[in-house]
């Protein structure tokens, strides 16, 4: 029993052209008996599927139709209840229009046009005398040309051909629009708008912040007062944004440098993640962690925003701030290191 | 005018074709595709649905373009939309809300781009997985194959540039994650970066560049690419899946004209038609929900368009620190100190890597290790082909354990469950679902393929019931008809081949790695029945089920 190895194993490297078989295989019956259809043999049938496929094409005419009564007649929708509904009927329309010409179309080729599978043979894509052929003329032309034959034209063409595209990539050196050098270009990204003296106010309305007004268990989404009348306010605003909250400082883990950079227990760090950059925007109060929506990297605000969980590698970048004169919280400098997403020269 | 014996047509027809053959010779193209078959299957539609969502792309595009402004200027917006009315913003953002609320039909065409768009990527990556799991990328269609995946690729790069025009607050975080990971490529991406948006993010060019990209570059290479790849189709003709009477010289079909063409020009219309609906009844991407882009908000729950997904959610699975030990590097060198940032490059970067590679590579190596550089135009029936199968569906596993990570968050709000658990199990499963799909579904191949032969050797259970004299009972099994028992007899029965010596005698060390390979796919499998076994067997008459599961051990090579 179980004669299935039969096609001489041991020479499978040496492959037979695929679909014809070795002896003991099952004869190909051929294509299978051709089965007229209802309309091929009832002309009743066919009458009908004619008359199916015009009323298919009928819908699709009625469908356009009602694309033109949501358009002018349902005219400018004043809400967006109405938007809805002429966004529906204008899609429904069309929905009838197209589907009526594609059912029909498509229930006209099954049932009445003919059904006869034909059977084509395949050629060669190309024969193998006309690729000796071709590979002889190549061999040719390069023989004409004398290329192998004169290294120095060759070597000096190469060299021509790899230098000639280079001015194509310089010319987009300015796509950079600030005309700043490369070594400013990369500088600019250590810098924000944080600097000695400059208050920590609301976002959005700019309102400054008191000190006393930052309860244990609260959080504020800070900006750097005169955001608005920066120069780039999106540029500003995307390195600069803070989060001010205020935890028990008893419980918080200071590193040696840090000690005077809250006011009693009243921290800011950087909103920018230092993962890709999203906005860290959600506050545990209960567990003091600061969560990215987006990627969910997360931070202990008790141990200065170290991660603990999540695909970011470092923690978020604390500014220092105190109180000024007026009791409003204020930043004492710049951030001490590049907030937002690591780069190469972050170092 | 020296010739008198001239072609003068009879019908009205003949004399228009006769005018346009002798001014552009049409007559050889209607020769060509006139009468050409194409065999038909409904897994061979995919294809054909991605080519008219990428036409519905183009007109719904082109429309959207006449009122589309894609400038980053600040305005105050001032239509029709009340909540946002009195609200600066961009011109982008802004004319987005006037091409949904002011052009009447005009968020019907957003909605129409968008669905489609989602469809396109969709359509791709389903017909790819169709050719892929039936064989279809064999030899001579492996550049086709190539030229398939790079097109996967641009439509997720048009996708990705359409996304982020309309400047909303959603396509600004897109963007800020597209920059992060940007500036973690070492040496260059601080510059890449800041030429990209032209300064610091997000300043004000990048979204008339990536309009450019959108609407002309990336397009462009799309069409250049897709003709390419139907020129392609034409030179090898289609592929027909096995069965009686189609062999491997032959394309068994029906005319392009008439059925083929009424089916396929119809079927586009029905693709518009369901995409007409969808975009209809329900909302994509509500721009207006969302507000125009701040760096500081940001909505949680928030997902990207579904292709983007897995690169997404590579970058949720990657641990950015392991106890104390973090993924950013700051290495000292003799100039300074620099940052890698492998917790976002490795993500970002290696898997998707590895599995565009690997998928770009795969008919090499599939015809290296079974050593077969034949033509193949009959296409596998996927049981037909375990190793193959169990392959893809790793692949298939992998893709969507990163693309579930994209939804971390939903899951765990969705099914009430700690969001550190599902990342922890989606970490576990993205190493261990690949070989355990690639087991199971090799195993199901398998199974089904002896199913298969148990059908052959015993006929098909006829659902009557007979009682023996002596009070047994059994069920009477009839005979397959021929044509039935030819499709399932009549597969490619792929063997372990060793390692074979090279003409010096010696055996390589890729050669020794392809026999390991070998082994690995083939040692298991399922033989095709033969004639003379089902003679054999019918001989015998009486029989036990021992026989069906024989084959496939005792043919193993030795």
């Amino acid at each position: 029993m179980g004669d299935h190895s039969h096609g001489s194993p041991d020479d499978s490297g040496t492959v037979a052209k695929a679909g014809t078989g070795t002896l003991d295989k099952f004869q190909d019956p051929g294509l299978p008996p051709h089965r007229k259809r209802l309309a091929d043999t009832d002309p009743h049938a066919e009458k009908r599927a004619e008359r199916q496929v015009a009323l298919l094409f009928i819908i699709s005419i009625i469908g356009t139709l009602s694309f033109f009564i949501a358009y002018f007649v349902l005219g400018r929708p004043e809400n967006i209840s109405e938007i809805r509904v002429q966004n529906a009927m204008l899609g429904l329309g069309t929905t009838f229009a197209m589907l009526g010409i594609g059912i029909g179309i498509v229930h006209w080729a099954k049932t009445l046009m003919p059904d006869h599978e034909i059977s084509e043979m395949r050629h060669e894509i190309t024969p193998e005398a006309d690729r000796k052929d071709a590979e002889e003329i190549i061999n040719q032309v390069i023989e004409e040309t004398g290329i192998k034959r004169r290294p120095l034209i060759r070597n000096t063409l190469i060299g021509a051909i790899a230098l000639a595209p280079i001015p194509a990539i310089f010319m987009f050196r300015d796509l950079d629009r600030t005309g700043k050098n490369a070594g400013e270009m990369v500088e600019q990204l250590r810098h924000t708008m944080w600097d000695t003296d400059v208050r920590l106010t609301r976002d959005p309305s700019g309102t400054p912040i008191k000190a006393s007004d930052v309860q244990i268990g609260s959080v504020f989404h800070v900006i750097p007062e005169g955001l608005d009348e920066a120069e780039d306010v999106l540029n500003e605003k995307a390195k600069a944004v803070v989060l001010l909250m205020r935890l028990d400082p008893d419980k918080m883990e200071i590193s040696e440098g840090r000690e005077d950079w809250h006011y009693q227990g009243i921290v800011a760090y950087s909103k920018i993640c230092t993962h890709v950059g999203c906005p860290v925007a959600l506050y545990e109060q209960q567990t003091h962690h600061l969560l990215c929506p987006c990627h969910q990297s997360t931070f202990d605000l008790t141990q200065e925003c170290k991660v603990i969980f999540g695909p970011a590698g470092r923690a978020l970048p604390q500014l220092p701030i105190k109180v000024d004169a007026n009791g409003f919280l204020v930043a004492q400098s710049d951030f001490h290191e590049p907030v937002g997403p690591s780069y190469w020269e972050r170092g | 005018m020296s010739t008198t014996t001239e072609y003068t047509p009879k019908t009205s027809t003949g004399r228009i074709a006769h005018f346009v053959d002798q001014r552009v010779g049409g007559s050889g193209i209607v020769k060509e595709f006139g009468r050409k078959i194409f065999p038909d299957h409904w897994s061979f539609m995919f294809g054909e649905v991605a080519l008219y969502t990428f036409v519905l792309l183009l007109i719904s595009g082109t429309f959207l373009t006449f009122f589309f402004d894609p400038s980053m200027a600040h305005v105050i917006y001032n239509g029709s939309y009340n909540p946002l009315r009195g609200i600066g913003m961009s011109a982008a953002y802004a004319s987005t809300l006037d091409i949904s609320f002011d052009v009447r039909g005009g968020l019907f065409m957003r909605q129409v781009h968008h669905w489609s768009a989602i469809l396109f990527v969709a359509a791709v990556s389903v017909h790819m997985l169709r050719v892929f799991f039936t064989g279809a990328f064999r030899k001579p269609r492996e550049l086709n194959w190539v030229v398939g995946g790079v097109l996967l690729i641009l439509a997720m790069a048009a996708g990705f540039t359409g996304y982020s025009l309309p400047d909303d607050l959603l396509s600004g975080n897109g963007l800020r994650i597209i920059d992060g990971v940007v500036k973690s490529i070492p040496l260059v991406g601080t510059y890449i970066s800041l030429f990209l948006f032209g300064g610091e993010f997000p300043g004000t060019l990048i979204i008339p560049r990536l309009y450019s990209l959108h609407i002309m570059i990336v397009p462009a290479i799309i069409l250049l690419m897709v003709g390419i790849h139907l020129f392609m189709v034409v030179v090898h003709k289609h592929t027909q899946y096995p069965g009686p009477g189609r062999t491997n010289d032959n394309v068994v079909g029906f005319p392009v004209g008439p059925v083929y063409a009424a089916k396929a020009g119809g079927f586009f219309f029905i693709v518009y038609g369901i995409v007409a609906a969808i975009s209809g009844l329900l909302t994509i991407n509500p721009v207006w929900n969302y507000g125009p882009y701040d760096p500081s908000p940001v909505s949680a729950g928030t997902q990207p368009d579904w292709y983007i997904g897995f690169v997404d959610g590579a970058l949720r699975l990657m641990p950015g620190v392991l106890g104390n030990f973090s993924f950013e590097w700051n290495i000292p060198f003799p100039w300074g100190v620099n940052t890698l940032s492998l917790n976002v490059l490795v993500p970002a970067l290696i898997p998707a890597g590895i599995m565009f590679t690997i998928m770009f590579a795969w008919p090499w190596i599939e015809s290296w290790v079974t050593k077969d550089k034949r033509e193949h135009h009959l296409l596998d029936r996927p049981r037909n082909a375990p190793f193959r199968t169990g392959m893809g569906v790793a692949g298939v596993v992998s893709y969507c354990v990163m693309w579930a990570a994209a939804s971390s968050d939903l899951i765990a709000t969705h099914f009430h469950v700690s969001l550190n658990d599902v990342t922890y199990w989606l970490r576990v499963l993205f190493i261990l679902g690949p070989i355990l799909g690639f087991v199971v579904a090799r195993r199901i191949a398998l199974s089904l393929q002896r199913k298969d032969r148990e059908i052959v050797l015993h006929g098909r259970e006829t659902g009557v019931i007979e009682m023996s004299p002596e009070g047994a009972f059994s069920e009477r099994h009839a005979d397959m008809d021929v044509y039935k028992l030819h499709t399932l007899v009549n597969y490619e029965d792929r063997k372990v081949i060793p390692a074979q010596p090279n003409a010096a005698g010696h055996i390589s060390r890729s050669e020794k790695r392809r026999g390991a390979l070998s082994k690995f796919f083939f040692e298991d499998r399922v033989a095709p029945v033969t004639p003379s076994e089902l003679a054999a067997l019918k001989a015998e008459h009486g029989h036990g089920p021992a026989e069906i599961e024989g084959s496939s051990t005792e043919s193993i090579e030795k």
